[in-house]
C-alpha cells in the first residue's frame, strides 16, 4: 500500500517538474566557462596594471564602490549602497554595503577603502611600492584626502571638482582589494587576487590559464557558473578553431576574414555593438602646413573613410564624424563630419595657399592595435587618397616604444594614434585630446583653443548631467570644425560565443564579465 | 674522460659571460624603450622618468651589466618587467614544456630520419628512394607555422582525434611538481592527465620535427651509400653475413657519426622553431616566453631565456661529443 502511494506521489510529482525541467529559459547553474584570450594577463591586482587581458579577469574577482549597469557606462550601486555629492563637487560620501567579506574571510568596510586608496596614493603607506599603480594618477589623482566617517561610510575630499569622478570608481583599476592579502603577499600580491567578487580566484598558470570559481557567498548572489577559465591563446586561428571544436565558449580577437565563417556556423554567434574608442590621425596644429584649419579640413574631405571601414576593416568598424563614438553619452547627433569629398579638399587646398599640393610625412606604427586592425595598411591607404588630391605622404613606420614616447613630445609632422575610453565619461575624449594643459601627453594634436579649453574645465566642474552634456555638445561643433584630427573610425566589439552560452552581455568598457552568464547543458 | 667533461663544463663560464655581454648589449641597443611599452599610451613623462628610475635604466649601461652579473652569480636573474614575476619561476615554468615537446619531436625525427635515409640509400634510384627525397625536400621547404595549421585542421578539427592548444586539458587535474607535465602525471600515477599531456604533444612535436625530419633523412641517405662503398662492407658481405646484420651492425654504426653531428646541432633550430610552434599550438614554453619578451621589451626575462638556452645548446653539444666516443671509438678525449 506504502508504496503503491509513494509510486503515485512520485508520478504526480513527475507531470508538474517535467514542463519545468523542459524549459530552457530557465537559468540553469553549473559547468565550467572557457574564454579564450590572445595574451595572457600581467598582474591580477586591479591597482597595478593597465592592461585589457588583466583587467578582465579583474572585473569578475574584485568589486568597486560602484559600477556599470550592464551593457552601458551608466553608474548603478556596487560596494557601495548610496552616496551624497555636496553642492560644490568637492565632496563624495559613501555608504558601504554591510556584511560583505573578501574572499579571504576579512570583513569589507570603511578602513579598507582608506587603505586601498592611501596604498597607491601615500607613498609614505607602509604597503606603497614605487611605480606599481600606472593607473592612479589618472583614475585617483584628484583625490585631495579619503576618510573612514564610521565602519561603513567613507568620504573623499577631490582638490577640484571633477565630475568623471564616480565613473572612475567603476573601473577596473579602483576596484577594492583585500588589505589583509596585500599585507599577507607582500610583492607578491599581483598573483594572489583576494577582492569581494562573483568568483574567486584558483590558479594562474602563465601563459597557459587562469581558473576562478564561484563565490558562493557572493552579495548578489552566486554565480551560474561552477567555474570560470581565462586561456591564453595568441594564434587567431587557432582560437578560433577550438571555438569551432568546442573547447572554448568565448572568445576575442577575430580575424576580418573570419567574420563569415563564424556567422555562417550554426553553433556559433557573433556578438557585436559599438566600441567606446577612435582611430585618427594627429595633424600637428603648430607645424607647418597644418597650422592652417583649412588644410586640416582638405585632409578630413580628402579620405574615404566609408572605403576604409567598409573594406580595409572588413565591416569592423564605423566611421567617425568626431572625436566622441556614436554610443558614449553626450554624443551631438547634429554633426556631419567630413564625408569623402575629394573636389572640395582641392578647393580648400587652392584656398589655403597649397593649389599644388604638399609633401609632408605620415608616421605610422606597424602592428595591429585594437583601434586599427590593419596596423601599418591604414597609412598606405590613406597615402592613396592624399595622393589623389595632390598631397604626398611619405610613410614613416617606428617601433612602438619610440612612436609613443616621440608623438607625446610632439616630434611628428602628422601620426596615427588611437583611444580607448578608460570610464565612459565625454571628459575621458574631449579633455584628454583638446586640452592644451594635455599637450605634451596625449594632446597629440598639439591643439590650442581657449574657448574649448574653457568649456571641458567648466564640465568638469558640475555635476549636473543635462548642463555636462551642453558644454561637450559645444565642444563638440568647435573640435569639428577646426579639424585638429583627421577624425577615421570607431572600432566595433565583436565578440564570438557558442549558442550554449546564454546571458552574455557586451560591456561598452570590453570588460568580461561573468557574473550572470550562464551555460546551456 | 671525466676530466675532459669538466674542463668543458668550466669553458662554459667564459662562454655564458660573452653571451650575457652580446644579449645585454644588443638589446639595450635596440630600439624601443621598455618603460614607455610599459607605460603605454596613458603615462606621463614622470611617470616614466619614475618608473625608469624604479627599474634603474637612468643609470649607465655599464653599472647595468654590472648589477645584472652580480646578482646572476647569485642565481638572481631579476624579475620580468612585464609582470613581476621572478624570471627564474618564469624559466622554470616554460622550460619543461619546451623540454617536453623538443624531446619528444627529436625521437620522431630521428626515427623516421634515420629510416628513410637509410631505406632510401639502400633502394637507391627506386621510387621510394624519390618519393622520399621529394618528402625531404618539401620538409625542409614548408613554414613550420603552415604546417602546424594544417596538421591541425585535418587531425584536430576535420578528424578531431587530437587536441591543438595547451599542454594539457584545461579540466585536467593534475598536481604540478616539476612542470614536466609527462613526468608528474607518471610520478602520481595519473593516467589521464598522462594520456592528456601526451596527446597534447603529438601535433606540435610533428609539426617542430619536419624541417629536422628532412635534413636528418638526407644526411642518413648520403652518409649511408658513402659507407655501402667501402672495402669493409664488401668484406663482410663476402664473408657471407646476412644484409640485415651488415647493415645494422656495419653500416648504421658508422654512417650515424655524421647524422648525430646533425641532431645535435638541431637542437638549435628546434628552440627557434619552437617560438613558432609554440605561438600556433598555445603552448607556454620558452619559445614563447622570449617573444613576448623581447615584444615587450623585457630585458631581464630575454637576458634569463637567452642564458638558459644557449648553456641548454652547450651542455647538449657535450653530450653530442661524449656520443661520439661511444660511437666511433678511434675518437678519444684526454
Amino acid at each position: 500500500m506504502l508504496r503503491r502511494v509513494l509510486l503515485m506521489v512520485l508520478i504526480l510529482m513527475f507531470t508538474f517538474i517535467s514542463p519545468i525541467l523542459a524549459d530552457n529559459h530557465e537559468a540553469q547553474y553549473g559547468g565550467t566557462l572557457i574564454y579564450a584570450q590572445g595574451a595572457d594577463a600581467d598582474a591580477l591586482d586591479p591597482h597595478m596594471t593597465t592592461l585589457g587581458n588583466s583587467a578582465d579577469v579583474i572585473v569578475n574577482v574584485f568589486d568597486g564602490l560602484v559600477r556599470f549597469k550592464a551593457g552601458t557606462t551608466e553608474i548603478e550601486p556596487a560596494l557601495a549602497t548610496d552616496w551624497e555629492i555636496s553642492d560644490d563637487g568637492l565632496e563624495y560620501v559613501f555608504h558601504l554595503r554591510e556584511g560583505v567579506s573578501f574572499h579571504d574571510g576579512s570583513p569589507f568596510n570603511a578602513e579598507a577603502v582608506v587603505f586601498d586608496i592611501e596604498r597607491q596614493l601615500d607613498p609614505e603607506h607602509p604597503y606603497y611600492m614605487e611605480g606599481s599603480y600606472p593607473y592612479a594618477g589618472f583614475s585617483l589623482g584628484m583625490i585631495d584626502q579619503v576618510k573612514a566617517v564610521n565602519d561603513y561610510t567613507v568620504s573623499f575630499t577631490l582638490k577640484n571638482p571633477y565630475a568623471p569622478f564616480l565613473k572612475n570608481l567603476a573601473m577596473f583599476a579602483t576596484m577594492i582589494v583585500s588589505p589583509e592579502a596585500v599585507k599577507e603577499y607582500g610583492e607578491d600580491i599581483f598573483k594572489n587576487p583576494v577582492g569581494t567578487g562573483a568568483f574567486k580566484f584558483v590558479e594562474w598558470v602563465r601563459d597557459d590559464h587562469i581558473t576562478l570559481k564561484a563565490n558562493e557567498d557572493y552579495w548578489d548572489g552566486r554565480p551560474y557558473l561552477d567555474e570560470l577559465i581565462f586561456t591564453v591563446i595568441p594564434n587567431n586561428q587557432t582560437r578560433l578553431l577550438e571555438m569551432e571544436n568546442g573547447n572554448v565558449h568565448v572568445m576575442e580577437g577575430l580575424n576580418p576574414t573570419d567574420i563569415a565563417r563564424v556567422r555562417e556556423n550554426d553553433e556559433l554567434e557573433l556578438l557585436e555593438a559599438p566600441g567606446l574608442n577612435i582611430g585618427y590621425i594627429a595633424l600637428h596644429n603648430e607645424k607647418k602646413p597644418f597650422d592652417n584649419k583649412k588644410v586640416r579640413k582638405a585632409m578630413n574631405y580628402a579620405v574615404n573613410k566609408e572605403e576604409i571601414v567598409e573594406y580595409l576593416m572588413g565591416g569592423q568598424a564605423t566611421v567617425a564624424r568626431g572625436p566622441l563614438p556614436p554610443t558614449i553619452w553626450s554624443y551631438d547627433e547634429s554633426l556631419e563630419g567630413y564625408p569623402y569629398n575629394p573636389e572640395r579638399a582641392k578647393s580648400l587646398l587652392e584656398e589655403a595657399g597649397y593649389g599644388d599640393g604638399f609633401e609632408f610625412t605620415l608616421r605610422t606604427y606597424s602592428a595591429p592595435r585594437s583601434y586599427n586592425p590593419v596596423g601599418a595598411r591604414l597609412a598606405t591607404a590613406v597615402q592613396q587618397y592624399l595622393s589623389e588630391v595632390g598631397i604626398k605622404a611619405n610613410i614613416e613606420q617606428l617601433e612602438w616604444g619610440t612612436y609613443i614616447e616621440e608623438g607625446k613630445a610632439g616630434k611628428h609632422t602628422a601620426a596615427f594614434f588611437g583611444w580607448i575610453a578608460d570610464n565612459g565619461d565625454p571628459d575621458n575624449f574631449l579633455n584628454v585630446f583638446f586640452n592644451s594643459d594635455n599637450r605634451g601627453s596625449t594632446n597629440r594634436a598639439f591643439y590650442v583653443n581657449e574657448e574649448v579649453d574653457r568649456l571641458l574645465e567648466e564640465a568638469q566642474q558640475i555635476t549636473d548631467e543635462a548642463e555636462r552634456e551642453k558644454l561637450y555638445k559645444e565642444v563638440q561643433q568647435i573640435v569639428v570644425d577646426d579639424a585638429p584630427f583627421v577624425f577615421l573610425n570607431h572600432m566595433k566589439m565583436q565578440i564570438p560565443i557558442r549558442k550554449s552560452v546564454k546571458n552574455y552581455v557586451l560591456y561598452p568598457t570590453n570588460n568580461k564579465y561573468f557574473h550572470k552568464v550562464w551555460l546551456e547543458q | 674522460m671525466l676530466s675532459y667533461i669538466l674542463r668543458r663544463l668550466l669553458l662554459l663560464i667564459p662562454l655564458l659571460l660573452a653571451i650575457s655581454i652580446v644579449v645585454f648589449l644588443m638589446i639595450h641597443l635596440i630600439p624601443g624603450d621598455p618603460v614607455q611599452i610599459m607605460l603605454g599610451d596613458k603615462g606621463t613623462a614622470e611617470d616614466a622618468a619614475r618608473l625608469r628610475a624604479e627599474l634603474g635604466f637612468d643609470e649607465p649601461l655599464y653599472v647595468q651589466y654590472y648589477k645584472f652579473l652580480s646578482n646572476l652569480a647569485q642565481g638572481d636573474l631579476g624579475r620580468s618587467i612585464r609582470n613581476r614575476n621572478p624570471v627564474i619561476n618564469e624559466i622554470g615554468s616554460a622550460f619543461p614544456a619546451t623540454i617536453e615537446l623538443t624531446i619528444l619531436s627529436m625521437i620522431f625525427a630521428s626515427l623516421i630520419g634515420i629510416a628513410a635515409g637509410i631505406v632510401s640509400a639502400i633502394k637507391q634510384y627506386s621510387l621510394v628512394d624519390n618519393l622520399t627525397m621529394v618528402g625531404a625536400l618539401l620538409g625542409i621547404s614548408m613554414p613550420v607555422f603552415w604546417v602546424g595549421m594544417m596538421l591541425m585542421l585535418i587531425f584536430g578539427s576535420r578528424l578531431g582525434w587530437l587536441p591543438i592548444s595547451g599542454r594539457i586539458s584545461r579540466m585536467a587535474d593534475l598536481e604540478v611538481i616539476t612542470n614536466f607535465y609527462l613526468l608528474d602525471s607518471i610520478v602520481t600515477g595519473n593516467w589521464a592527465a598522462f594520456r592528456s599531456a601526451f596527446s597534447h604533444l603529438i601535433l606540435p612535436a610533428i609539426t617542430l620535427a619536419t624541417i629536422p625530419v628532412a635534413m636528418i633523412a638526407r644526411m642518413t641517405r648520403s652518409t649511408t651509400l658513402e659507407v655501402l662503398n667501402q672495402d669493409y662492407i664488401r668484406t663482410a658481405r663476402a664473408k657471407g653475413l646476412p644484409e640485415k646484420v651488415v647493415i645494422l651492425k656495419h653500416v648504421l654504426k658508422n654512417a650515424l657519426i655524421p647524422v648525430v653531428t646533425i641532431i645535435g646541432l638541431q637542437f638549435g633550430s628546434f628552440l627557434g622553431g619552437a617560438v613558432l610552434t609554440e605561438t600556433v599550438f598555445a603552448r607556454a614554453g620558452v619559445g614563447r616566453l622570449l617573444i613576448n619578451g623581447i615584444l615587450g621589451r623585457d630585458f631581464p626575462v630575454i637576458q634569463g631565456a637567452v642564458i638558459f638556452i644557449a648553456s641548454f645548446f652547450v651542455f647538449i653539444n657535450l653530450i653530442v661529443d661524449i656520443l661520439y666516443s661511444y660511437l666511433d671509438p678511434r675518437i678519444h678525449y684526454s
